[in-house]
């Protein structure tokens, strides 16, 4: 009779990989924990530990604990996660143009004029000049944020 | 600060509307769906859209209230963006 216990280290190791790979997008809402990514990685560091407790008995203690087949498997899948994961934040996000023709500090901003969200045109000079809707004065000042979008 | 964000993207205004709605932003957000203004900055990232699009390269500039760029931030790496303490440090020099 098979009397092997269950080796829970294992599927517990792997997991924590897991979340740490999937825990992104939740951790880049806060640029403390997106700028470096530390929290999925020390997520990984766990999850591996635990991987590394789990093979060891796999392997140390094979009377006694399962997994000299799933151990391998999961352990592969969770490197394979890490590596994903290091690509992602090491490589592919840094693929970005170089922008050298941008306007730099001291020229002035090209003027342009962009329908709003009620595809009313709005040009920058309006911007710039226009009051706020909370006072009469016109700004200080406008920040200009070009982002990504959602397609 | 007396500054006026302005968000630009090739979203369309429908898209941003939305994202304003569900989001709760009040500020301005304009569409570029043909990137022509995002041309015009240098800002196009050729294909790097869900399904190859040509979108804008995160970026950000401050303007003082002539139009002058007095502070500019091109981004690296797109997780990594210019944090709200930066762009209020840049904004006290305005006057």
């Amino acid at each position: 009779m098979n009397q092997r216990r269950w080796n829970w280290h294992l599927w517990v190791g792997f997991l924590v990989c897991l979340v740490g790979f999937a825990s992104f997008p939740f951790f880049a809402r806060f640029p403390f924990t997106r700028d470096v990514p530390w929290a999925n990685f020390l997520l990984f560091a766990v999850g591996g530990v635990v991987s590394f407790l789990g093979l060891k008995r796999a392997f140390g203690q094979p009377q006694q604990y399962r997994g000299k087949i799933a151990g391998p498997i999961l352990g592969t899948l969770s490197l394979l996660a890490l590596g994903f994961f290091c690509f992602i934040v090491f490589y592919m996000t840094k693929q970005l143009p170089v922008s050298s023709g941008a306007p730099r500090v001291g020229q002035k901003a090209p003027e342009f004029v962009l329908p709003d969200t009620n595809s009313n045109p709005v040009s920058l000079a309006s911007l710039l000049s226009g009051p706020r809707s909370n006072s009469q004065a016109p700004p200080k000042g406008v920040l200009l944020v070009f982002y990504r979008g959602y397609w | 600060m007396g500054v006026r964000p302005v968000a630009i993207s090739v979203d369309t205004p429908e898209m941003s509307r939305d994202l304003c709605r569900k989001a709760g932003y009040t500020y301005t957000f304009l569409s570029d769906p043909k990137a022509e203004v995002i041309r015009r900055y240098d800002l196009l990232h050729p294909g790097a859209g869900a399904s190859g699009q040509d979108i804008a390269r995160p970026a950000e500039f401050l303007l003082d209230s002539s139009g002058v760029i007095c502070w500019v931030n091109l981004t690296e790496d797109y997780r990594v963006r210019a944090r709200p303490e930066q762009i209020i440090e840049a904004a006290k020099a305005l006057k």
